[in-house]
């Protein structure tokens, strides 16, 4: 029975580098992790200890060594480069922490994009839905723009809204205010956690800014590729409810 | 965004015009590359053809002759006669006639792709007039269809060759050394000491010393009754639709007759020889802007698969799909080529007009025609469009395997 409570279930998840060299090294010792529906978490650890390569992994970008990984009760394991690119598509969203938007496009034609890619022709309700979601994280102004003209904190606003275009269950996001201003921080954490708490998405969230951390609902924090510890965020429970 | 437009067809023509130098360099690489090609054809073909046409003019493509006989010597005293008067005379004696040549012509006729067939009585004599004498190459033609197997109709400056059996028609150097123009009358004697005074009907220019110098035309029947050869002809020449089925035709001929049978193809062997090797250069020169402009695309795209690994990345990880991702790189080679092409073409439109106008005769005439075909726009675009994809082979599968968590770890 699949439990659509779960969205994301990893089970004693491995992954080495440089496999079969003198390099070889292991810098996930097996993670088992339950993300459930709605949660708002946020994955904390000193530089190296492996939250980026396990974003990766969880969001099918990388295969892991080792171990199971069920995406919304989906086995992943032995699936193919289409198979992988559709699961991916409809049931994660990224934003990372550069890079994220393509600069020969518009803010709206950037959000657009995943859904062109999945129906292989664009069309107006494709538009829309973007329109919607740029307004949804407040860019109404901006969404003609191409994303150079964008600042900092709309440009990762954006990404946003491109992670979110799809409906996915798991939203993955890589220190995403990683290199904004406080104030710009605040604004695109608060975003997603709006976003989380009305429609229901699951949110995995790297970051070093302990401040931001502190208002997630519940905390892993990694070490040396092991889950150090995990445990609900009660200050900030009490603080939503 | 065009709803016409496919997923690929959008990221690939964006990522042309956020590359916009690179973008037109390239296409103005291609552009050049097919203009030379087009223009170089063009060229090509058209000194071809007119080589070839200007050889036709002069010659009938398949020759009907006498059986050999002794063959050898025959042509030794050919090689000499201009030189000897008295060698001339065991060949005038040899002169044969094609047995039965009405038979040939008949069966020439029901040959399909048989244009024309004329009869021609032929041998050498002298021309005089006063003091004056010269040794010709007197050609008996049957005007009507003479003048639609060779050029002579439009080689004539003065007068018509229209022959009656009194007239004669002589090339411009004979005149001259003569002293004589249309109408005035002179002696045409064979070494047997058969002669016959005619009137000067037409001038020809061949454009040709020697051709202007010797040749003369005479009717049939006056060249039958000077060379002896009553009711004969010496050959049949005969022209087709289609000059390159001289051979096959000639040798269907030949096993038909027993008759001795030459096809221009045979007796211009260097002139083809020529052709062909001016074929190969030109191929080998197609053959290296072809590569120029493969590897020219092949660069930009290998510099712009890098330059834009990490948005590749974005895309792989926003459900973009590897043959996505090389359909997208394919697509810029091949539009690389097609505009490239469009350009070219244009360009060589240009070039062609040009050439037109500028290379020109003193006198106004072109040098020669060339031959264009509206085709060859058509396959410089498709043979653009492939070299495209062909470079975009290479640049489109590194971007198809870029591994996603590397390039936007970057
Ligand atoms: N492609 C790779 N090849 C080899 N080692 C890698 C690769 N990617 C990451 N690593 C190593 O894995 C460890 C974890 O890296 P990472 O997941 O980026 O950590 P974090 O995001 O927590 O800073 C680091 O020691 C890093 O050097
Ligand atoms: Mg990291």
């Amino acid at each position: 029975m699949i439990d659509t409570s779960i969205t994301l279930r990893l089970e004693g998840i491995k992954k080495a580098y440089g496999i079969g060299t003198k390099a070889e090294t292991e810098v996930l010792h097996g993670i088992d992790l339950i993300l459930k529906r709605g949660e708002f978490c946020a994955l904390i650890g000193p530089s190296g200890s492996g939250k980026s390569t396990l974003l990766n992994i969880i969001g099918l970008l990388d295969n892991a060594t080792s171990g199971k990984l069920f995406l919304t009760g989906v086995a992943t394991e032995g699936l193919d480069d289409k198979a992988i690119t559709k699961l991916r598509a409809t049931a994660i969203g990224f934003v990372f922490q550069f890079h994220n938007l393509l600069p020969a496009f518009t803010a709206i034609e950037n959000v657009m994009l995943p859904l062109i890619a999945a129906n292989g022709y664009p069309n107006d309700e494709m538009r829309q839905r973007a329109i919607e979601l740029i307004d949804k994280v407040e860019l109404t102004q901006w969404g003609e723009h191409l994303t150079n003209d964008l600042s900092g904190g709309q440009q990762q606003r954006t990404a946003i809204a491109r992670a979110l275009v799809m409906n996915p269950a798991l939203v993955l996001a890589d220190e995403p205010t990683g290199n904004l201003d406080t104030k710009s921080a605040d604004t695109v954490f608060d975003l997603m956690r709006t976003v989380s708490k009305t429609s229901g998405t699951t949110f995995l969230i790297v970051t070093h800014d302990p401040r931001l951390a502190m208002r997630c609902d519940r905390i892993i924090e990694l070490i040396d590729g092991r889950i150090d510890s995990d445990k609900p965020n009660i200050t900030n429970m009490n603080k939503t409810q | 965004m065009n709803s016409l437009l496919p997923f690929e067809w959008i990221l690939a023509t964006r990522f042309m015009r956020e590359g916009f130098l690179q973008t037109l360099f390239i296409i103005a690489g291609v552009a050049l590359g097919v203009a030379v090609i087009v223009f170089m054809s063009s060229l090509i073909n058209g000194l071809q053809s007119s080589i070839i046409r200007r050889t036709l003019d002069y010659q009938a493509q398949i020759i009907v002759l006498p059986p050999e006989e002794v063959a050898r010597s025959l042509r030794e005293t050919e090689t000499n006669q201009a030189n000897s008067a008295i060698l001339i005379q065991p060949r005038a004696q040899r002169l044969r006639s094609v047995d039965q040549w009405q038979k040939v012509r008949e069966l020439a006729l029901n040959i399909k792709g048989v244009t024309v067939v004329s009869p021609i009585v032929s041998g050498a004599g002298f021309v005089l007039r006063a003091d004056a004498n010269r040794a010709v190459a007197i050609t008996g033609i049957e005007p009507e269809t003479y003048l639609q197997l060779i050029a002579l109709k439009a080689k004539i400056i003065a007068g018509k060759p229209e022959l009656t059996t009194s007239d004669i028609v002589i090339g411009t150097e004979l005149a001259k050394d003569l002293g004589v123009w249309l109408n005035d009358k002179i002696i045409l004697q064979t070494a047997s000491g058969a002669s016959v005074t005619l009137i000067v009907c037409g001038i020809f220019d061949y454009g040709n010393k020697g051709q202007n110098e010797r040749a003369v035309y005479v009717a049939l029947r006056t060249a039958q009754s000077l060379l002896n050869l009553p009711g004969g002809a010496t050959s049949v020449e005969i022209n087709l639709n289609d000059p390159y089925q001289a051979q096959i035709v000639g040798e269907q001929i030949q096993t038909q007759t027993g008759l001795k049978v030459d096809s221009w193809i045979t007796t211009n062997k260097e002139l083809f020889t020529a052709l062909y090797g001016q074929k190969i250069t030109f191929f080998v020169i197609r053959l290296f802007v072809g590569l120029t402009a493969a590897l020219g695309i092949a660069s930009v795209l290998v510099v712009s698969v890098v330059q834009k690994s990490k948005e590749i990345g974005i895309l792989r990880a926003t459900g973009t799909t590897r043959i996505q991702i090389l359909r997208i790189f394919l697509l810029q080679g091949a539009l690389f080529g097609l505009i490239g092409s469009i350009f070219g073409s244009a360009a060589s439109w240009g070039l062609l007009i040009a050439w037109r106008n500028l290379a020109k005769n003193p006198d106004g005439t072109p040098f020669f025609v060339l031959s264009f075909d509206p085709m060859y726009f058509v396959y410089a675009g498709l043979g653009a469009m492939l070299v495209g994809i062909i470079s975009a082979v290479f640049p489109a599968q590194r971007a198809a395997r870029l591994d996603p968590a590397v390039a936007i770890r970057g």
